[in-house]
């Protein structure tokens, strides 16, 4: 048996650690901790619930816009406020662009070093690379020559001796099993892709001002005046614009990204038996079509458990609840109890080593994560659940996708519950999305040129208009899974804020009961060749996209510091 | 020139950047360097000839918001070669090693290029329990920055957090979240670069500063290089004409926000707030938050999450408010005026804390508070 310890998980977001029990070349036990802390939630007590979007949006850089939305949504649940349409469009806008633009990133910046090994690129025939790159998609960047230069210009770099952010890695494990001009291709579309990203995300400065931390959301509506005369708002200039990006978004990820990802997979098609964690699947549902609460979601929200793809359960947020047995926090009521975000207690309370340390207590408490639960289950979110939810519903295009990518790969739908499947859903949903947000855009258009140029509803802005106290919940589908917010306002102040986010529901430990969390439930049964270099634990946690600034989070109705417990 | 120092040519030419494409490069450089545009030519010459200096980015209390900016600065393909023209030896979100061959990689550029490297810091530094608040291969984020920094040759703290503390350090700094220069006093150069999260194309010309001149810039009192944060956004402001005409937006939406009006009684803090967004704009130029129609919100200023709030509210105490006035004189009183709410919030929270027994574990030192309230220029 050994311990493998993998701190830090590097290409995510935020601070993770993952511990394991490796025995026989295979994973038998493993914990997931986060290990920063901050206390945003802490720090929203007091303030005006209108500025709350802007302290959230800062808990992640990378998925910049979700904790922003999640926060006006959930204010205006409290007050009433009720957005006008052409805010539901801008905000659909901004909320698709950022998954086609994070999933990309995933994929090429974040998860392919688990996949791709960069000097194996190296000794690649520029010739065979350019026939393997035609031979599965018609993008025209796909020459010998282009190849060519994409090599020179990586072996000047390693010849350099400055291997930078590539340095000390995996190269040549068994575990990589590309062929070169695989590899040479995926190298050259990391090297688009970053500049794909930085272009396309211009999008969000025209609907936002700036990425990271878009500065255009408002309680009640968006600040992005629209007009199609006018040289200082959302104009025929701006929609131009928007549409010429959309269209280059379209293009990269099906005529680039969702090739790739085929390709890749179908010399790691093992990997659609590992990695398939709790089995349960929740999704909030996304992007609003009208305007009422209740209105019809483009990818729908429900609940698949066990696996079992024949149905899917009506979502119902009163059985959420989140259990801190394993968490530094403790309840009044005892660490085994489990408590609704409404009436969520906590109480952070360090019990870990103290640093430096080289193992955490993972009989004890073990991570800044709390273990949420939906009806006492663990369940996963993110873009698998969000396409097996859609699938199971009847989303015709989803289905299509979905079963284009099986069929290619020759595997049957089982396959999606894996490793390999988590990694495919998010190529699939942003090819979904990506044609979608033509739609939404057209509509806006449409809104300005019949005169309907309203982005605000006024009549809930000014404090004196909300009742004395007021609670909401404010739910969206973030990049990573279902992001829920929940706030209690009393006397035009925030009381109480809470959030349960993807990456608590996926990276969280242990509950009262000792059932694991998705990340630990998934690394169980998976390979690792050589305990010292376990690329196949990060292939694993990779594929949920972790975002653990996102997942750390607490209320202290006390505020207080929290004391140090030093471990015996 | 010799061979190993002329690697920038031929790295352009093999991305099939032309001489005149990276010579238009560096006239945008000089112009975010607010230098005249003859500069250009020495800039090219001096980047050219320079060695790819080693670079360290850590994260600490951070949400990865400076790294997303970085990957998001300059003109795509040009920019990216300063991207690469940067030995990145560590950096958690891109790098390709994890566990202790990530920690390797570090060890080894603090050991080997001791007194040579730029050491990067995103994030504030916790200082409550014993450092358990933010730990990287089980050290604390407080023993990491001291080594770290401690031995580069300069750092910059980049983002509101790491410059100041920022959201982590709002009251009531519930984790005792320290800036870089209050968690490791007396460091050899220090340069902040604030805002939420800084402009990527601020770093890079930073790098490029450095690379020309071969020596640091020079910076105001919070240490922000005078060439990104030495006007107030105000001064700057697309929209000024419309505050010295008394055009102001009123509600959201309305004819005057539509017409791009002047966003003061919104709640902009442009008066207050010293950065370049409005010269340089964000994501290749292509827009700003007030561009977008929202006001500012003072992210590149020290305490911003306590001093600017609320948000909405519009400055008060300003002299002359509606009519040709003198930016400096509006930009002080403005100050004076927030400062004095954020004094009267303050106290209000710190009562009631203090009445339940609770002292917030670190507040920023009164002289950082004084100093906050004057005109940095």
């Amino acid at each position: 048996m050994t311990h493998v310890v993998v701190d830090p998980v590097t290409r995510i977001e935020g601070h993770l650690r993952i511990e394991a029990e490796v025995d026989g070349g295979v994973v038998r036990d493993a914990w997931s901790s986060s290990t920063m802390f901050r206390g945003i939630e802490i720090i929203l007590k007091g303030r005006d619930p209108r500025d709350a979007w802007a302290f959230t949006q800062r808990i992640c850089g990378v998925c910049t816009t979700v904790h922003a939305i999640a926060s006006i949504r959930a204010v205006e649940n409290a007050i009433g406020a009720v957005p006008p349409p052409n805010a539901r469009l801008l905000r659909n806008l901004v909320m698709a662009s950022q998954m086609v633009q994070d999933h990309v990133i995933h994929f090429y910046h974040l998860h392919a070093l688990d996949w791709v090994d960069i000097v194996s690129a190296l000794s690649a025939d520029p010739g065979a690379t350019a026939s393997l790159a035609q031979s599965i998609s018609d993008w025209p960047k796909s020459s010998a020559t282009y190849f060519a230069g994409v090599q020179n210009r990586v072996k000047a770099f390693v010849e350099r001796g400055q291997l930078g952010p590539f340095a000390n890695a995996y190269w040549g494990h068994p575990a990589y099993r590309l062929p070169a001009e695989a590899n040479l291709m995926a190298v050259a579309h990391y090297l688009e892709a970053l500049d794909w990203q930085r272009e396309f995300i211009r999008i969000h400065a025209v609907l936002g001002g700036k990425n990271p931390h878009l500065q255009s959301f408002l309680v009640g509506g968006m600040a992005t005046p629209v007009d199609p005369d006018s040289q200082a708002a959302i104009n025929v200039g701006s929609i131009a614009a928007m549409r010429d990006m959309i269209a280059n978004a379209r293009d990269f990820v099906t005529r680039v990204y969702l090739p790739d990802l085929l390709a890749v997979a179908s010399f790691y098609k093992d990997w659609a038996s590992y990695g398939a964690g709790v089995g349960n699947y929740m999704a909030y549902g996304e992007y609003p079509e009208e305007d009422e609460p209740t209105a019809p979601l483009y990818l729908p929200r429900g609940i698949i458990r066990g696996r079992d793809i024949s149905k899917v359960e009506v979502l119902d947020p009163a059985q959420i609840t989140e259990f801190v047995t394993h968490s530094w926090y403790d309840y009044e009521g005892g660490d085994d109890a489990s408590l609704h975000p409404f009436d969520g207690e906590t109480r952070p309370n360090y019990t870990g080593p103290e640093p430096p340390y080289e193992r955490l207590d993972t009989d004890g408490k073990y991570s800044w994560l709390k273990a949420p639960r939906y009806g006492g289950e663990p369940m996963e979110v993110g873009p698998l659940a969000r396409m097996l939810v859609a699938y199971v519903s009847g989303h015709q295009r989803v289905q299509e996708l979905v079963n284009g990518a099986l069929a290619h790969l020759g595997v049957g739908p089982a396959a999606l519950f894996s490793t390999l499947g988590r990694v495919a859903a998010r190529g699939v949903e942003t090819v979904v999305l990506a044609e979608k947000m033509d739609d939404w855009l057209s509509q806006l258009a449409e809104n300005m040129g019949s005169g309907e140029l309203a982005i605000h509803d006024n009549s809930k802005w000014d404090p004196s208009s909300w009742p004395a106290e007021c609670s909401g919940a404010g739910f969206h589908e973030a990049p990573r899974g279902a992001l829920g917010h929940w706030v209690h306002i009393k006397d035009g102040a925030i009381a109480n804020y809470q959030c349960i986010v993807p990456s608590t529901w996926n990276a969280g430990p242990r509950d009262g009961v000792g059932k694991r969390g998705p990340y630990e439930e998934a690394l169980i049964g998976t390979p690792v060749a050589d305990p010292e270099q376990p690329i196949e634990i990060l292939r694993t946690v990779h594929s949920f996209d972790p975002c653990m600034a996102c997942g750390v989070h607490v209320v202290d109705p006390a505020g207080r510091e929290l004391t140090r417990v030093r471990a015996v | 020139m010799t061979g190993s120092e002329n690697w920038l040519i031929g790295e352009l030419e093999r991305r099939g950047v032309s001489r005149r494409e990276f010579m238009g490069f560096c006239a945008v450089m000089t112009s975010a360097l607010a230098l005249p545009r003859a500069v250009g030519a020495q800039i090219a010459a001096a980047i050219e000839t320079k060695k790819k200096p080693t670079l360290v980015w850590l994260e600490f209390q951070d949400c990865a918001g400076n790294t997303e900016s970085f990957l998001r600065a300059g003109r795509p393909t040009v920019a990216d070669i300063i991207l690469d023209s940067i030995s990145v030896d560590y950096h958690e979100t891109i790098m390709a090693a994890a566990g202790h061959r990530a920690e390797q990689a570090l060890a080894k550029t603090v050991e080997e290029l001791k007194g040579q490297y730029i050491a990067v810091v995103e994030g504030s530094i916790p200082t409550g329990a014993g450092g358990a608040y933010c730990t990287i291969g089980g050290r604390s984020a407080l023993d990491l920055a001291r080594e770290v920094c401690g031995n580069a040759a300069a750092t910059v703290a980049i983002g509101t957090c790491a410059a100041f503390g920022g959201i982590p350090a709002a009251a009531p700094n519930p984790t005792g979240a320290l800036s870089v220069a209050d968690a490791v006093p007396g460091l050899k150069h220090l340069i902040n670069l604030p805002a939420c999260p800084a402009n990527g194309e601020n770093l890079a010309a930073l790098v490029v500063y450095y690379l020309t001149f071969n020596r640091w810039p020079a910076l105001d009192r919070y240490h922000r290089p005078l060439f990104a944060y030495g006007k107030a956004i105000h001064d700057a402001c697309e929209r000024r004409a419309h505050y010295d005409a008394g055009q102001y937006v009123e509600q959201w939406g309305d004819p005057g926000h539509r017409a791009g009006y002047c966003l003061f009684k919104m709640g902009c803090k442009g008066p207050v707030t010293y950065q370049n967004c409005p010269n340089v704009g964000w994501n290749s130029h292509t827009n700003w938050p007030i561009g977008c129609g929202h006001p500012c919100i003072g992210c590149a200023e020290p305490d911003f999450w306590d001093k600017m709030t609320p948000f909405y509210a519009h400055l008060s105490g300003v002299p002359g408010f509606g009519l040709h006035s003198n930016v400096d004189r509006v930009g002080l009183w403005a100050t004076a005026g927030v400062a004095a709410a954020f004094a009267a919030h303050g106290v209000v929270q710190l009562g009631k804390r203090w009445a339940q027994g609770d002292r917030p574990a670190s507040r920023r030192s009164d002289e950082k508070k004084k100093s906050a309230q004057g005109d940095p220029s």
